[in-house]
């Protein structure tokens, strides 16, 4: 797995979408991750996210929604786009979003997936219904539940998936009792 | 990651240790299926003490070990799962579907 972790903050045309889908918020790159589909690649990604979340002061139950996201993305990349077969490419990257007006605390971070695997199909993209009880058909959902924005697309024979995860806003400090 | 049993007078319990994910879950699935449909075992403990990470697809191998045990009329217990794993288990809205206790011991007394 390769891991380039380059700020870029003046990004490539190609990538001003993640800038402009938020539009008071600016990207910036924080990490790319290239791996090949292999399911023994994922506890690494997941620990890298896991880590980068931290750096990014996530709460730890929010940390743990991101990193459940994207190995779900991932393991949806192996089983379905790509039906199992190992040493195909996918690139994870992780851009940081801060508002414009402060510098100091990010708001969130975006994970673009990207993959040239099959076409996703359109119905297994909505999950499932939860009532039955049966296996499959749950990391949809978990993406879903555990992100705040969860969009697929189909672009030149590629597959690219966009979530974000807004961190909550901070607290003001607890004013003692009686002040 | 890592699974054993335990032969108990109440049934087996298979200890796991590690993160149960799309590289892992298929060996926990054969051994909880090995357990409940081709030992027969009426009472299968699952000891998710260890576990610090499931994802969907160990959660399709519990389903599974699930409808196996019904379809035998045996039982399939869980016990010991940290707040990742009870996390994951409320995402799925599965908590009130499987049968999960605290600790061994309370397992093992049901």
């Amino acid at each position: 797995m390769l891991i380039e972790t380059v700020a870029r903050t003046h990004s490539p045309k190609s990538q001003k979408r993640t800038a402009a889908a938020d539009a008071r918020l600016r990207s910036e790159h924080f990490l790319t991750l290239q791996l090949e589909s292999n399911p023994e690649a994922l506890c690494l990604v997941r620990a890298t996210l896991e880590r980068a979340t931290e750096v990014m002061e996530f709460p730890e139950a929010d940390s743990r929604a991101v990193v459940r996201s994207v190995d779900e993305a991932l393991a949806n990349v192996i089983r379905h786009a790509y039906k199992g077969r190992s040493g195909k490419p996918i690139e994870v990257q992780c851009w940081r979003l801060w508002k414009t007006n402060d510098a100091e605390h990010p708001k969130g971070i975006e994970i673009l997936l990207k993959d040239s695997g099959a076409a996703a199909d359109p119905k297994k993209l909505k999950g499932r219904a939860l009532e039955e009880v049966r296996p499959g058909g749950l990391g949809i959902h978990f993406m879903k539940q555990s992100m705040d924005v969860v969009e697929f697309h189909r672009k030149s024979g590629k597959n690219l998936l966009r979530m974000v995860k807004y961190l909550a806003p901070q607290k003001p400090e607890a004013v003692a009792q009686g002040e | 990651m890592q699974i054993s049993a335990r032969q108990l007078a109440a049934g087996t319990i298979i200890d796991v240790a590690g993160d149960i994910d799309l590289a892992h879950s298929p060996a926990m699935r054969k051994a909880l299926l090995g357990e409940i449909k081709e030992k027969k075992t009426p009472k299968v403990f699952l000891n998710l003490r260890n576990v610090r990470y499931i994802d969907s697809s160990g959660i399709a191998s519990l389903v599974e070990g699930l409808k196996a045990s019904r379809d035998i009329g045996s039982r399939l217990i869980l016990f010991a799962l940290n707040p990742a794993v009870r996390e994951v288990m409320e995402l799925s809205r599965l908590q009130k579907i499987f049968e999960i206790y605290d600790s061994e011991e309370q397992a093992l007394a049901a």
